[in-house]
């Protein structure tokens, strides 16, 4: 089970659960995944320790995708 | 797959006037700092010296003069080691910080996250050096350990539990490294041991985890 979620107030919060083979939860999770990045978030993919990938379509067979957002110097 | 990646940070469109950070302009950004933190101090000591050589009844002054060629580079280190200090974690904001921790500890290593169970900081291992991850910024400590630079970066959202933020950062750090320091405003350049004497306790561990890191 692959999972969307935004980094928020809460901690986080799950926005879809697909699998690849579900075309309907699949459809879900790319409308929600394009919602976030309308709203200036991004999306970005872990590929394991020290690596992360930002992504422009939502990757579905990556198991987590993770929105967050911008950062600016402080 | 069928994602379309984007090897550069977005964020530095937003800072288009910065040259991207490169080993190499790292390294001159870091002997200008050497050079501005002596030219603060050098004037000062000349003058002392100069005094008492010339009127030793003028020791005060001269004491003066050596208390600004100490407490100038010193509060520059301070500003750089402030980056590791932890966010005020507010009560009701106790699940959404532990939440945000598990989510944190889902992306790095067993001794990541015992580290930050301990300090509340993240190491991360990059090209340019090992990068010591808080809510507000971040320290690069370059290999070898001697050198620190310290970055003030940031996310807009002010209502982000400790552990998203650190995320966060991260996460624009794991996909570019070179981007991420483009972005950041360095906020101080020196010695480590600088900046090691500045932090609290767990900033020390993390510095010391840091500095130990192979390259």
């Amino acid at each position: 089970m692959s999972r969307l979620i935004r980094m928020d107030s809460s901690g986080h919060t799950t926005l879809a659960e697909w699998t690849a083979h579900d075309a309907e939860a699949v459809d879900r999770a790319v409308t929600a995944f394009r919602e976030q990045l309308d709203r200036g978030y991004f999306g970005m993919v872990s590929r394991g320790e020290g690596h992360a990938e930002q992504v422009r379509e939502l990757p579905v067979h990556a198991e987590l995708v993770i929105m967050r957002l911008p950062i600016s110097g402080g | 797959m069928g994602a379309e990646a984007a090897a550069a940070l977005p964020e530095v469109a937003d800072v288009y006037w910065r040259p991207r950070v490169t080993a190499a302009r790292l390294r001159r950004r870091e002997r200008i700092w050497t050079l501005y933190t002596l030219a603060h101090v050098i004037p000062f000591i000349g003058t002392a010296a100069l005094l008492m050589l010339v009127e030793p009844l003028a020791f005060a002054v001269a004491a003066i003069c050596l208390v600004h060629a100490w407490i100038i580079p010193a509060l520059y280190a301070q500003r750089g080691a402030n980056v590791l200090l932890p966010r005020r974690v507010r009560p009701s904001g106790e699940k959404a910080e532990r939440v945000s921790v598990g989510l944190l500890g889902d992306l790095v290593s067993h001794e990541a996250r015992e580290l930050h169970a301990r300090t509340g900081l993240m190491i991360e291992r990059g090209t340019l050096g090992t990068w010591v991850v808080g809510p507000v910024g971040a320290v690069l400590v370059r290999h070898g350990g001697r050198r620190a630079d310290c970055w003030c970066v940031r996310v807009a959202d002010p209502d982000l539990p400790s552990g998203d933020r650190i995320a966060h950062l991260l996460l624009a750090l794991r996909s570019d490294e070179a981007g991420f320091a483009t972005v950041a405003n360095l906020a101080f350049s020196g010695a480590t041991w600088r900046v090691r004497r500045r932090t609290r306790s767990a900033g020390r561990s993390a510095l010391d985890a840091a500095a130990k890191s192979p390259r």
